[in-house]
């Protein structure tokens, strides 16, 4: 097991911040576009962190012009430029799956100060 | 057939590739591996390497098995088998082979002993498909009819329950992602047969893929 552990660490980024489910983040993801490469941003309510050293991934939630988007991102991929966190959240569970049927104002987070 | 090697699965895990995708990759603990003996024509009839793999504790190793290392001049190995290669005569007794005989990007065929499932039923061992489980049926998971009557016997090859798993499964055609030649770890794209710690044979694919 400990072979494994080494590999992993290999493909693992030292510099991810410290962010949970309830806060708000904003991924910079690089997009691929024929031979050119630029930088989108996905910004939305972190929902969930699964797995463990460089198998974890994240989703994040966001709900645009009524209609709910979530993307699931690996934490530790080269595609993931930047995670920036925008806001934290107050909340009592690890994974936000219950924000899924809500919507309006019952689907805010309080704020973690 | 040119390449050979005797491994050991450590287990799963992903890697990212150049482009940031994630691959799905088994980890192997590739030799090194020592060759114990040549077999060639005149003598055996067919060419073929012994290679031994993982050492041995002397005093679990009986006489003859013993006696047949000291020829080789190694020192005892807890697996011992014979591969095919066609270029026999390239080798030495005693000879080492390492996970280095491969590199990025090879495709090799693996063989090794399926996960052993015990005695399972016919939906789980030939794919048949259940009966209703309620709403009066009483046709559950059984395997349902064995033939005809005035045949008066079952035929040969009928789909029934029985021991299922522990074979000697080959899987052809995958990718060597990765290689470190000094920790003798080799990365094989997708899944191999076998629970970790099984013993595989890795060796180079009969059927390259084209292109």
């Amino acid at each position: 097991m400990d072979v494994i552990r080494e590999i992993e660490k290999e493909q693992m980024k030292d510099n991810i911040p410290n962010f949970s489910p309830g806060d708000t983040v904003r991924v910079h993801v690089k997009v691929v576009e024929g031979n050119r490469e630029r930088i989108q941003t996905f910004e939305g309510t972190v929902i969930s962190r699964k797995g463990s050293e460089a198998k974890e991934t994240f989703t994040v939630r966001r709900v645009s012009y009524g209609i709910g988007t979530e993307r699931t991102f690996p934490v530790h991929s080269p595609k993931v430029e930047k995670i920036e966190i925008v806001k934290r959240g107050k909340v009592r569970r690890a994974k936000l799956y219950y924000l899924r049927k809500l919507k309006g104002k019952a689907a805010r987070i309080k704020e973690r100060r | 057939m040119e390449k050979a090697i005797l491994g050991k699965k450590i287990g799963m895990t992903q890697i990212f590739d150049d482009k940031g995708n994630v691959i799905p990759v088994t980890v192997i603990k590739a030799g090194p591996c020592t060759v114990v003996q040549k077999k060639d024509e005149q003598k055996d009839g067919y060419k073929a390497l012994q290679v031994g793999f993982e050492e041995q504790k002397e005093r679990r190793v009986n006489k003859p098995k013993m006696g047949h290392f000291k020829k080789a001049e190694t020192s005892p190995k807890k697996y011992v088998k014979e591969v095919p290669l066609k270029n026999v005569e390239e080798f030495e007794v005693g000879q080492e082979i390492k996970a280095d005989i491969f590199s990025e990007g090879d495709i090799v065929d693996i063989k090794g002993t399926s996960k052993g499932k015990g005695f399972a039923g016919s939906i789980k061992r030939h794919g048949q498909s259940r009966g209703p489980m309620t709403h009066g049926s009483h046709h559950h998971r059984g395997p349902g009819a064995l033939g005809a009557v005035d045949a008066s016997r079952v035929f040969k090859g009928r789909a029934l329950p029985g021991r299922m798993g522990a074979d000697k499964v080959t899987v052809q055609n995958l990718k060597v992602v990765k290689i470190y030649p000094d920790k003798d770890i080799i990365l094989i794209k997708g899944a191999v047969p076998g629970p970790r710690g099984t013993t595989l044979l890795i060796q180079e694919a009969i059927k390259k893929k084209i292109g």
